[in-house]
Protein backbone atom coordinates (compact mmCIF):
# COMPACT_ATOMS: atom_id res chain seq x y z
CA UNK A 1 0.00 0.00 0.00
CA UNK A 2 2.84 2.68 0.78
CA UNK A 3 4.70 1.31 -2.67
CA UNK A 4 0.88 2.24 -4.34
CA UNK A 5 0.70 5.41 -2.51
CA UNK A 6 4.00 7.05 -3.38
CA UNK A 7 3.66 5.70 -6.86
CA UNK A 8 0.69 8.10 -6.81
CA UNK A 9 2.33 10.70 -5.67
CA UNK A 10 4.99 10.53 -8.78
CA UNK A 11 2.02 10.18 -10.80
CA UNK A 12 0.36 13.81 -9.81
CA UNK A 13 3.67 15.33 -9.89
CA UNK A 14 4.73 14.45 -13.60
CA UNK A 15 0.98 16.00 -14.75
CA UNK A 16 2.81 19.18 -14.16
CA UNK A 17 4.77 18.91 -16.60
CA UNK A 18 2.65 18.17 -19.40
CA UNK A 19 0.05 20.45 -21.27
CA UNK A 20 -3.06 21.49 -20.31
CA UNK A 21 -5.68 19.40 -23.03
CA UNK A 22 -8.11 22.37 -21.79
CA UNK A 23 -9.72 23.98 -24.55
CA UNK A 24 -9.83 27.63 -24.02
CA UNK A 25 -13.58 28.54 -25.19
CA UNK A 26 -13.38 32.09 -26.62
CA UNK A 27 -10.01 32.40 -27.78
CA UNK A 28 -10.37 28.59 -29.50
CA UNK A 29 -14.06 27.16 -31.09
CA UNK A 30 -14.45 23.65 -31.93
CA UNK A 31 -15.53 22.82 -34.98
CA UNK A 32 -19.15 21.95 -34.50
CA UNK A 33 -20.33 18.93 -36.43
CA UNK A 34 -22.12 19.12 -39.98
CA UNK A 35 -25.44 18.77 -38.81
CA UNK A 36 -24.85 20.85 -35.58
CA UNK A 37 -28.52 22.34 -34.96
CA UNK A 38 -27.64 25.82 -34.00
CA UNK A 39 -29.81 29.15 -34.92
CA UNK A 40 -32.65 29.13 -37.93
CA UNK A 41 -32.00 30.44 -41.05
CA UNK A 42 -35.05 31.36 -43.70
CA UNK A 43 -34.05 30.59 -47.48
CA UNK A 44 -34.82 32.15 -50.30
CA UNK A 45 -34.65 30.77 -54.39
CA UNK A 46 -32.01 31.41 -56.66
CA UNK A 47 -34.16 33.99 -58.47
CA UNK A 48 -34.34 36.00 -54.89
CA UNK A 49 -38.16 34.76 -54.01
CA UNK A 50 -38.59 33.27 -50.58
CA UNK A 51 -39.17 29.62 -50.33
CA UNK A 52 -41.46 30.10 -47.04
CA UNK A 53 -45.05 30.26 -47.96
CA UNK A 54 -46.19 31.09 -44.86
CA UNK A 55 -48.43 27.47 -43.75
CA UNK A 56 -47.55 26.95 -40.57
CA UNK A 57 -46.57 23.55 -40.71
CA UNK A 58 -43.27 24.87 -38.80
CA UNK A 59 -45.08 26.30 -36.31
CA UNK A 60 -48.17 23.78 -34.99
CA UNK A 61 -44.87 21.09 -35.17
CA UNK A 62 -42.88 23.92 -32.59
CA UNK A 63 -43.09 21.64 -29.43
CA UNK A 64 -41.63 24.99 -27.63
CA UNK A 65 -44.59 27.08 -29.17
CA UNK A 66 -41.77 29.59 -30.28
CA UNK A 67 -42.56 30.39 -33.73
CA UNK A 68 -45.12 32.89 -34.93
CA UNK A 69 -46.02 32.60 -38.41
CA UNK A 70 -48.78 35.48 -40.01
CA UNK A 71 -49.32 34.68 -43.87
CA UNK A 72 -50.60 37.06 -46.58
CA UNK A 73 -51.44 36.66 -49.99
CA UNK A 74 -49.02 37.17 -52.56
CA UNK A 75 -50.18 39.85 -55.46
CA UNK A 76 -48.98 40.67 -58.81
CA UNK A 77 -46.75 43.43 -57.76
CA UNK A 78 -46.28 42.64 -54.66
CA UNK A 79 -44.66 39.10 -55.24
CA UNK A 80 -42.56 37.78 -51.96
CA UNK A 81 -42.61 34.11 -52.16
CA UNK A 82 -42.77 31.31 -55.09
CA UNK A 83 -46.38 30.27 -53.93
CA UNK A 84 -49.74 31.44 -53.60
CA UNK A 85 -48.61 33.03 -50.14
CA UNK A 86 -46.13 34.05 -48.25
CA UNK A 87 -45.28 34.66 -44.31
CA UNK A 88 -46.06 38.63 -43.72
CA UNK A 89 -44.42 38.20 -40.17
CA UNK A 90 -42.26 34.99 -39.10
CA UNK A 91 -40.76 35.30 -35.94
CA UNK A 92 -38.58 32.67 -33.65
CA UNK A 93 -38.52 33.31 -30.13
CA UNK A 94 -35.11 32.10 -29.31
CA UNK A 95 -35.34 31.94 -25.57
CA UNK A 96 -38.18 29.44 -25.93
CA UNK A 97 -36.75 27.25 -28.55
CA UNK A 98 -35.24 24.28 -27.62
CA UNK A 99 -33.45 23.48 -30.88
CA UNK A 100 -35.14 20.19 -31.90
CA UNK A 101 -35.38 20.70 -35.94
CA UNK A 102 -38.78 19.60 -36.06
CA UNK A 103 -39.68 22.95 -38.10
CA UNK A 104 -37.06 21.69 -40.42
CA UNK A 105 -38.67 18.52 -41.06
CA UNK A 106 -42.44 19.88 -41.01
CA UNK A 107 -41.32 22.45 -43.71
CA UNK A 108 -42.34 21.29 -47.02
CA UNK A 109 -40.24 23.63 -49.20
CA UNK A 110 -37.32 23.62 -47.08
CA UNK A 111 -37.99 27.12 -46.37
CA UNK A 112 -36.01 26.56 -42.35
CA UNK A 113 -33.20 24.84 -41.52
CA UNK A 114 -31.45 24.94 -38.60
CA UNK A 115 -27.36 26.57 -38.87
CA UNK A 116 -24.44 25.85 -37.13
CA UNK A 117 -24.40 29.31 -34.99
CA UNK A 118 -25.02 28.56 -31.36
CA UNK A 119 -23.31 32.07 -29.92
CA UNK A 120 -26.95 33.86 -29.13
CA UNK A 121 -27.08 34.96 -25.94
CA UNK A 122 -28.57 38.53 -25.44
CA UNK A 123 -28.72 40.91 -22.54
CA UNK A 124 -32.60 41.45 -23.25
CA UNK A 125 -34.88 38.94 -23.56
CA UNK A 126 -36.84 41.25 -26.69
CA UNK A 127 -33.61 41.07 -28.61
CA UNK A 128 -34.10 37.03 -28.51
CA UNK A 129 -36.75 37.89 -30.64
CA UNK A 130 -35.72 36.83 -33.88
CA UNK A 131 -37.90 38.53 -36.62
CA UNK A 132 -37.88 37.45 -40.68
CA UNK A 133 -35.11 39.88 -41.54
CA UNK A 134 -33.14 39.05 -39.33
CA UNK A 135 -33.82 34.42 -40.34
CA UNK A 136 -32.97 36.04 -43.66
CA UNK A 137 -29.52 37.69 -43.18
CA UNK A 138 -26.42 35.77 -43.40
CA UNK A 139 -26.13 35.29 -39.91
CA UNK A 140 -23.31 37.48 -38.20
CA UNK A 141 -20.84 35.04 -36.22
CA UNK A 142 -19.65 32.39 -38.20
CA UNK A 143 -18.35 29.04 -36.20
CA UNK A 144 -16.03 26.87 -37.41
CA UNK A 145 -17.65 23.45 -38.70
CA UNK A 146 -15.74 20.29 -38.83
CA UNK A 147 -15.13 18.77 -42.36
CA UNK A 148 -18.15 17.23 -43.08
CA UNK A 149 -16.04 14.63 -45.44
CA UNK A 150 -14.55 13.05 -42.01
CA UNK A 151 -18.14 13.65 -40.10
CA UNK A 152 -21.29 14.01 -41.76
CA UNK A 153 -23.75 10.98 -41.81
CA UNK A 154 -23.58 8.16 -43.70
CA UNK A 155 -27.25 8.17 -44.64
CA UNK A 156 -27.63 10.44 -47.46
CA UNK A 157 -30.96 11.59 -46.51
CA UNK A 158 -30.00 12.91 -43.95
CA UNK A 159 -26.59 14.53 -44.99
CA UNK A 160 -26.21 18.45 -44.01
CA UNK A 161 -26.13 19.61 -47.73
CA UNK A 162 -29.43 17.66 -48.25
CA UNK B 1 18.36 44.15 25.25
CA UNK B 2 14.52 44.32 25.22
CA UNK B 3 12.65 44.99 22.14
CA UNK B 4 10.58 48.29 22.16
CA UNK B 5 6.98 47.67 21.87
CA UNK B 6 6.20 49.78 18.58
CA UNK B 7 8.31 47.50 16.74
CA UNK B 8 6.01 44.81 17.73
CA UNK B 9 3.23 46.72 17.13
CA UNK B 10 4.77 47.42 13.46
CA UNK B 11 5.63 43.61 13.17
CA UNK B 12 2.41 42.49 13.65
CA UNK B 13 0.85 44.29 11.14
CA UNK B 14 3.38 43.50 8.74
CA UNK B 15 3.23 39.78 9.29
CA UNK B 16 -0.75 39.81 9.53
CA UNK B 17 -0.58 41.48 5.66
CA UNK B 18 1.72 39.06 4.69
CA UNK B 19 0.14 36.10 6.51
CA UNK B 20 -3.13 37.39 4.46
CA UNK B 21 -1.49 37.72 1.47
CA UNK B 22 0.10 34.59 1.83
CA UNK B 23 -3.59 33.43 1.96
CA UNK B 24 -5.24 34.71 -0.95
CA UNK B 25 -2.57 33.48 -2.76
CA UNK B 26 -2.38 30.02 -1.74
CA UNK B 27 -6.18 29.31 -2.53
CA UNK B 28 -4.59 30.93 -6.09
CA UNK B 29 -1.43 28.85 -6.35
CA UNK B 30 -3.88 25.61 -4.72
CA UNK B 31 -6.52 25.99 -7.95
CA UNK B 32 -3.51 26.20 -10.08
CA UNK B 33 -0.98 23.47 -9.16
CA UNK B 34 -4.51 21.41 -8.80
CA UNK B 35 -5.21 22.41 -12.47
CA UNK B 36 -1.91 21.42 -13.56
CA UNK B 37 -2.00 18.17 -11.80
CA UNK B 38 -4.91 17.75 -13.49
CA UNK B 39 -3.84 18.50 -16.87
CA UNK B 40 -6.11 22.00 -16.97
CA UNK B 41 -4.93 25.62 -16.32
CA UNK B 42 -6.69 26.43 -13.22
CA UNK B 43 -7.72 29.94 -12.81
CA UNK B 44 -6.01 32.43 -15.92
CA UNK B 45 -8.84 34.91 -16.71
CA UNK B 46 -8.52 37.81 -13.87
CA UNK B 47 -5.76 39.34 -14.29
CA UNK B 48 -2.45 38.02 -15.93
CA UNK B 49 -1.84 34.47 -15.55
CA UNK B 50 -5.52 35.07 -13.05
CA UNK B 51 -3.26 36.76 -10.60
CA UNK B 52 -6.10 39.48 -9.65
CA UNK B 53 -8.39 35.79 -9.26
CA UNK B 54 -7.96 35.66 -4.81
CA UNK B 55 -9.25 39.74 -4.93
CA UNK B 56 -11.81 39.01 -7.31
CA UNK B 57 -12.61 36.25 -5.26
CA UNK B 58 -12.38 38.67 -1.97
CA UNK B 59 -14.56 41.40 -3.35
CA UNK B 60 -17.45 39.17 -4.02
CA UNK B 61 -17.36 37.30 -0.97
CA UNK B 62 -17.64 41.01 0.28
CA UNK B 63 -20.34 42.39 -1.47
CA UNK B 64 -22.68 39.20 -0.63
CA UNK B 65 -25.76 39.59 1.28
CA UNK B 66 -24.76 39.03 4.55
CA UNK B 67 -27.82 36.49 5.60
CA UNK B 68 -28.79 34.18 8.19
CA UNK B 69 -31.07 31.24 9.37
CA UNK B 70 -34.13 32.25 10.71
CA UNK B 71 -33.40 29.53 13.72
CA UNK B 72 -30.28 29.86 13.84
CA UNK B 73 -28.86 31.23 17.30
CA UNK B 74 -27.69 35.16 16.23
CA UNK B 75 -24.85 36.28 18.20
CA UNK B 76 -23.15 32.46 18.08
CA UNK B 77 -23.87 32.31 14.43
CA UNK B 78 -22.46 35.75 13.82
CA UNK B 79 -19.34 35.60 16.12
CA UNK B 80 -17.84 32.24 15.54
CA UNK B 81 -15.89 33.34 12.33
CA UNK B 82 -14.87 35.80 14.40
CA UNK B 83 -13.27 33.58 16.82
CA UNK B 84 -11.96 31.19 14.04
CA UNK B 85 -10.31 33.78 11.91
CA UNK B 86 -8.97 35.45 15.06
CA UNK B 87 -7.56 32.10 17.05
CA UNK B 88 -5.85 31.51 13.38
CA UNK B 89 -4.02 34.72 12.80
CA UNK B 90 -3.32 35.07 16.62
CA UNK B 91 -1.21 31.99 16.43
CA UNK B 92 1.29 33.28 14.02
CA UNK B 93 2.34 35.52 16.83
CA UNK B 94 5.01 32.85 18.08
CA UNK B 95 6.35 31.74 15.10
CA UNK B 96 9.92 32.80 14.55
CA UNK B 97 11.01 33.58 11.20
CA UNK B 98 14.41 34.86 11.73
CA UNK B 99 17.69 35.36 14.18
CA UNK B 100 17.17 38.76 15.21
CA UNK B 101 18.47 41.69 13.93
CA UNK B 102 19.83 45.35 15.21
CA UNK B 103 17.94 47.72 13.00
CA UNK B 104 19.34 51.62 13.55
CA UNK B 105 20.22 50.82 17.41
CA UNK B 106 17.12 48.97 18.06
CA UNK B 107 16.49 45.43 18.57
CA UNK B 108 13.98 43.48 16.37
CA UNK B 109 13.44 40.31 17.31
CA UNK B 110 12.51 37.43 14.22
CA UNK B 111 8.84 36.74 15.87
CA UNK B 112 6.28 39.16 17.66
CA UNK B 113 5.78 37.65 20.94
CA UNK B 114 9.32 35.23 22.31
CA UNK B 115 7.35 33.64 24.84
CA UNK B 116 8.60 30.65 26.87
CA UNK B 117 5.38 28.43 26.33
CA UNK B 118 5.26 29.32 22.64
CA UNK B 119 4.57 25.85 21.80
CA UNK B 120 1.31 25.39 24.25
CA UNK B 121 0.61 28.52 23.57
CA UNK B 122 -0.15 27.29 19.64
CA UNK B 123 -2.07 24.25 20.77
CA UNK B 124 -3.93 26.14 23.02
CA UNK B 125 -5.03 28.57 21.25
CA UNK B 126 -5.91 26.16 18.33
CA UNK B 127 -7.99 24.51 20.33
CA UNK B 128 -10.03 27.73 20.98
CA UNK B 129 -10.34 27.55 17.15
CA UNK B 130 -11.83 24.77 16.80
CA UNK B 131 -15.00 25.92 18.83
CA UNK B 132 -15.68 28.62 16.19
CA UNK B 133 -15.72 25.42 13.87
CA UNK B 134 -18.13 23.78 16.60
CA UNK B 135 -20.33 26.43 17.47
CA UNK B 136 -20.55 27.83 14.48
CA UNK B 137 -22.37 24.62 12.93
CA UNK B 138 -24.44 24.39 15.90
CA UNK B 139 -25.68 27.83 15.87
CA UNK B 140 -26.61 27.44 12.34
CA UNK B 141 -29.51 25.08 13.16
CA UNK B 142 -29.26 22.97 9.65
CA UNK B 143 -28.67 19.07 9.80
CA UNK B 144 -25.69 19.37 7.67
CA UNK B 145 -23.46 21.87 9.71
CA UNK B 146 -24.31 19.58 12.74
CA UNK B 147 -22.94 16.82 11.22
CA UNK B 148 -19.81 18.90 9.50
CA UNK B 149 -19.41 20.47 12.96
CA UNK B 150 -19.67 16.75 15.10
CA UNK B 151 -17.10 15.70 12.49
CA UNK B 152 -14.92 18.36 12.48
CA UNK B 153 -15.23 18.12 16.73
CA UNK B 154 -14.59 13.83 17.07
CA UNK B 155 -11.48 14.80 14.17
CA UNK B 156 -9.94 17.30 15.51
CA UNK B 157 -10.08 16.30 19.41
CA UNK B 158 -8.80 12.51 17.90
CA UNK B 159 -5.70 13.93 15.82
CA UNK B 160 -4.90 16.92 18.06
CA UNK B 161 -3.58 14.11 20.97
CA UNK B 162 -1.01 12.79 18.20
CA UNK B 163 0.06 16.36 17.05
CA UNK B 164 0.66 17.07 20.29
CA UNK B 165 2.69 13.82 20.90
CA UNK B 166 4.33 14.12 17.67
CA UNK B 167 5.77 17.19 18.83
CA UNK B 168 7.26 16.41 22.55
CA UNK B 169 10.22 14.45 20.87
CA UNK B 170 11.24 17.69 19.59
CA UNK B 171 10.47 19.20 22.81
CA UNK B 172 12.19 16.64 24.86
CA UNK B 173 15.20 17.17 22.46
CA UNK B 174 15.69 20.76 22.38
CA UNK B 175 14.52 20.94 26.35
CA UNK B 176 12.88 23.55 25.69
CA UNK B 177 9.10 24.59 24.89
CA UNK B 178 10.16 28.32 23.62
CA UNK B 179 10.40 28.34 19.83
CA UNK B 180 13.64 30.53 19.69
CA UNK B 181 15.41 27.89 21.59
CA UNK B 182 14.14 25.00 19.53
CA UNK B 183 15.31 26.93 16.40
CA UNK B 184 18.44 27.22 18.17
CA UNK B 185 19.07 23.81 18.90
CA UNK B 186 18.57 22.77 15.08
CA UNK B 187 21.76 25.27 14.28
CA UNK B 188 23.74 21.71 13.59
CA UNK B 189 21.38 19.19 12.40
CA UNK B 190 17.55 19.71 11.87
CA UNK B 191 14.86 17.84 13.59
CA UNK B 192 13.67 16.22 10.81
CA UNK B 193 16.75 13.50 11.13
CA UNK B 194 16.50 12.30 14.48
CA UNK B 195 12.32 13.00 14.58
CA UNK B 196 11.61 11.92 11.16
CA UNK B 197 8.71 9.15 12.69
CA UNK B 198 7.36 12.45 14.72
CA UNK B 199 7.69 15.06 11.64
CA UNK B 200 5.39 12.36 9.05
CA UNK B 201 2.92 11.94 12.31
CA UNK B 202 2.70 16.00 12.80
CA UNK B 203 2.31 16.56 8.70
CA UNK B 204 -0.38 13.41 8.80
CA UNK B 205 -2.38 14.58 11.53
CA UNK B 206 -1.65 18.08 10.88
CA UNK B 207 -3.42 17.19 7.69
CA UNK B 208 -6.28 15.95 9.85
CA UNK B 209 -6.54 18.94 12.05
CA UNK B 210 -6.81 21.69 9.25
CA UNK B 211 -9.27 19.36 8.01
CA UNK B 212 -7.99 18.79 4.46
CA UNK B 213 -7.95 16.19 2.00
CA UNK B 214 -7.55 13.02 2.59
CA UNK B 215 -8.26 13.92 6.16
CA UNK B 216 -11.25 16.50 4.44
CA UNK B 217 -14.33 14.75 6.18
CA UNK B 218 -15.83 17.84 7.89
CA UNK B 219 -16.24 19.03 4.73
CA UNK B 220 -17.12 16.17 2.67
CA UNK B 221 -19.20 17.87 -0.23
CA UNK B 222 -21.28 14.04 -1.70
CA UNK B 223 -21.82 13.99 2.08
CA UNK B 224 -22.19 16.58 3.84
CA UNK B 225 -23.07 19.72 1.07
CA UNK B 226 -20.35 21.77 2.89
CA UNK B 227 -19.73 20.95 6.51
CA UNK B 228 -20.17 23.12 9.46
CA UNK B 229 -20.15 26.53 6.89
CA UNK B 230 -23.39 25.42 4.90
CA UNK B 231 -25.43 28.04 6.27
CA UNK B 232 -22.58 30.34 6.04
CA UNK B 233 -22.54 33.01 3.35
CA UNK B 234 -20.08 36.44 2.03
CA UNK B 235 -17.75 37.36 4.09
CA UNK B 236 -18.67 35.09 6.85
CA UNK B 237 -18.11 31.77 4.68
CA UNK B 238 -14.84 34.00 3.58
CA UNK B 239 -13.53 34.10 7.63
CA UNK B 240 -14.17 30.36 7.70
CA UNK B 241 -12.38 29.54 4.82
CA UNK B 242 -9.23 31.88 6.05
CA UNK B 243 -9.01 30.88 8.84
CA UNK B 244 -8.65 27.09 7.50
CA UNK B 245 -6.08 28.23 5.20
CA UNK B 246 -4.05 30.61 7.74
CA UNK B 247 -4.40 27.48 10.13
CA UNK B 248 -2.72 24.94 7.42
CA UNK B 249 0.00 27.92 6.79
CA UNK B 250 0.50 28.25 10.90
CA UNK B 251 0.67 24.97 10.82
CA UNK B 252 3.49 24.29 7.98
CA UNK B 253 5.51 27.69 9.89
CA UNK B 254 5.28 25.07 13.49
CA UNK B 255 6.50 22.17 11.13
CA UNK B 256 9.63 24.33 9.61
CA UNK B 257 9.98 25.74 13.18
CA UNK B 258 10.13 22.36 14.99
CA UNK B 259 11.32 19.59 12.52
CA UNK B 260 13.30 21.83 9.15
CA UNK B 261 15.71 24.47 11.14
CA UNK B 262 13.15 27.64 11.03
CA UNK B 263 15.72 29.98 9.19
CA UNK B 264 18.64 27.61 9.45
CA UNK B 265 19.98 26.46 6.03
CA UNK B 266 23.16 25.25 5.04
CA UNK B 267 24.17 28.08 3.10
CA UNK B 268 23.73 31.73 3.08
CA UNK B 269 22.80 31.56 6.68
CA UNK B 270 21.94 35.67 6.44
CA UNK B 271 19.03 35.42 4.68
CA UNK B 272 17.21 33.53 7.38
CA UNK B 273 13.31 35.11 7.23
CA UNK B 274 13.71 34.00 2.98
CA UNK B 275 14.64 30.34 4.22
CA UNK B 276 12.02 30.63 6.42
CA UNK B 277 9.41 31.18 3.93
CA UNK B 278 10.90 29.24 1.27
CA UNK B 279 10.67 26.28 3.42
CA UNK B 280 6.91 27.06 4.17
CA UNK B 281 6.10 26.73 0.73
CA UNK B 282 7.30 23.79 0.25
CA UNK B 283 5.68 22.33 2.50
CA UNK B 284 2.11 24.13 1.70
CA UNK B 285 3.16 22.57 -1.88
CA UNK B 286 3.10 19.46 -0.56
CA UNK B 287 0.07 19.96 0.98
CA UNK B 288 -1.42 20.82 -2.09
CA UNK B 289 -0.11 17.67 -3.47
CA UNK B 290 -1.41 15.57 -1.45
CA UNK B 291 -4.58 16.99 -1.71
CA UNK B 292 -4.52 16.07 -5.46
CA UNK B 293 -3.45 12.70 -5.48
CA UNK B 294 -5.25 11.13 -1.81
CA UNK B 295 -8.66 10.12 -2.08
CA UNK B 296 -11.09 11.11 1.20
CA UNK B 297 -10.55 8.35 3.80
CA UNK B 298 -13.81 6.61 5.02
CA UNK B 299 -14.90 7.36 8.45
CA UNK B 300 -14.50 4.12 10.51
CA UNK B 301 -10.86 4.35 8.48
CA UNK B 302 -9.89 7.84 9.52
CA UNK B 303 -11.33 6.61 13.18
CA UNK B 304 -8.96 3.81 13.04
CA UNK B 305 -5.99 5.41 11.33
CA UNK B 306 -6.14 7.96 14.08
CA UNK B 307 -6.33 6.07 17.26
CA UNK B 308 -4.64 2.97 16.25
CA UNK B 309 -1.87 3.61 14.07
CA UNK B 310 -0.84 7.24 14.94
CA UNK B 311 -1.34 7.67 18.23
CA UNK B 312 0.39 4.36 19.72
CA UNK B 313 3.36 5.25 16.86
CA UNK B 314 3.68 8.86 18.09
CA UNK B 315 3.07 7.50 21.90
CA UNK B 316 6.19 5.00 21.08
CA UNK B 317 8.33 7.72 19.56
CA UNK B 318 8.21 10.23 22.21
CA UNK B 319 8.77 7.23 24.87
CA UNK B 320 11.71 6.15 22.85
CA UNK B 321 13.04 9.67 22.62
CA UNK B 322 12.46 10.92 26.19
CA UNK B 323 14.55 7.45 26.81
CA UNK B 324 17.30 7.91 24.45
CA UNK B 325 18.04 11.87 25.51
CA UNK B 326 18.57 10.49 29.25
CA UNK B 327 20.74 7.94 28.20
CA UNK B 328 22.73 9.53 26.25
Amino acid sequence: MPFGTAKGFGVTFRQIFNKPITQEYPEYKRPVYPRFRGRHRLHVHENGLEKCVGCSLCAAACPADCIRVVPAENTADNRVSAGERYARIYEINMSRCIFCGYCELACPFDAITLGNEYEISEYSRDDLIYTKDMLLAEPMKKVPVADPELYDTPIPAYRSSS
Amino acid sequence: MNEPWWVSVIKSAIIINLVLVTFAYMTLAERKVMGRMQLRYGPNRAGPFGLLQPIADMMKLIRKESFFPGSGVDVLYILSPFVAAFTALSTFAVIPFGPGWEIFGTQVDGQIADIPIALILIFAIGSIGIYGFIVGGWASDSKYALLGSMRTCAQLVSYEVSLALSVLGVVIMAQSLSLTEIVSAQNDWWYVLPQFVGFVIFLLAGTAETARAPFDLPEAEQELVAGYHTEYGGMRFGLFTMSEYINLITLSGLAVTLFLGGWHFPVLEGLGPLWFVLKLFVLLFVFIWMRTTLPRLRYDQLMRFGWKVLLPVATINAVVTAILVVAL
